[in-house]
């Protein structure tokens, strides 16, 4: 079943709020094997210039990642979970997300089409701090294979 | 920083065990990633690496390079190919290079990452933006 194209400009309410630890970070980084002290070490990420320890460039992808799932999920959407794949995903940072923030996650659809049998889904998110301070947008394809596929 | 500059190459042995670390740092539980039953199941040749991980190394090339992983404010990639682990300490093997591809005036550059698995490509389009300075 093709997915409903009316499901383009739908803006999904805001997550909880996500604090970003130190802990989460570090493990964060040994997990992608990145050994940078920036990660790690609050007196070195404030020599550099930063808060706090910041968060490698994909780390987001822990809220954003749920959020999606969320949106798959939603039953009026109706999208075939097992039959669809993360296509690309992109992180436009406004500033390094770091250790203190309290982030919400605002998803919209920005797309909805479908090509050659398959159907396509651009889910942006907006990642702000708690004040309204720009963090990350994040940008995710999802694909969903079609039945003949 | 030049147009054609080549990054410092990196290559990882991903193991099942960096995959179940990285699906509790990720908090990323889809069991392709770590049953191998299950990824069978669903067509897969073998449990596959998380695509997300993959494009986690090639942040990483792009931020060991820069120093201050800060200066990094754009990176995207798509998905085009699995990275399939097999059980045993020898894991898979994905070999991540990059170049500076253009040099802006507004003070950044973009940098073209490419990571491969068994001699094919991994991800696609998968660039980043850097701050120069």
């Amino acid at each position: 079943m093709p997915l409903d194209p009316s499901f383009a400009g739908r803006t999904y309410p805001p997550t909880r709020t996500y604090e970003v630890s130190r802990e989460k970070i570090a493990e964060f980084a040994d997990a992608i094997g990145d050994g940078s002290p920036l990660h790690r070490d609050a007196e070195a990420a404030r020599a550099a210039g930063y808060p706090d320890v910041i968060a490698p460039p994909t780390f987001l992808t822990i809220i954003n990642l749920t959020s999606i799932n969320e949106i798959v999920a939603d039953p009026e959407l109706g999208l075939d979970y097992s039959r669809m794949v993360h296509g690309d995903q992109s992180f436009t940072h406004h500033r390094p997300a770091h250790a203190g923030d309290r982030l919400r996650l605002t998803a919209h659809i920005e797309e909805v089409f479908a090509r050659a049998g398959n159907d396509f889904l651009t889910v942006r998110a907006d990642i702000a701090t708690v004040d309204g301070e720009p963090v990350c947008t994040t940008r995710a394809q999802l694909v969903v294979r079609g039945e003949s596929a | 920083m030049n147009a054609g500059d080549q990054l410092p190459a990196l290559s990882v042995r991903v193991t099942r065990e960096q995959l179940v670390r990285y699906a509790g740092a990720a908090l990323d539980f889809n069991p392709i990633h770590w049953n191998e039953r299950f990824a069978r199941d669903v067509g897969l040749p073998d449990v596959i690496a998380h695509g997300m991980l993959t494009m986690a190394l090639g942040g990483r090339l792009v931020t060991d390079w820069l120093g201050d992983p800060g200066r990094l404010i754009e990176y995207g990639a798509r998905f085009t190919r699995p990275v399939v682990v097999p059980d045993g300490d020898e894991g898979a093997l994905v070999e991540v290079t990059g170049k500076v591809a253009e040099v802006r005036d507004d003070g950044t550059a973009r940098v073209d990452v490419t990571a491969k698995f068994d001699g094919r490509t991994v991800l696609g389009k998968a660039q980043a933006v850097v701050r120069v300075s």
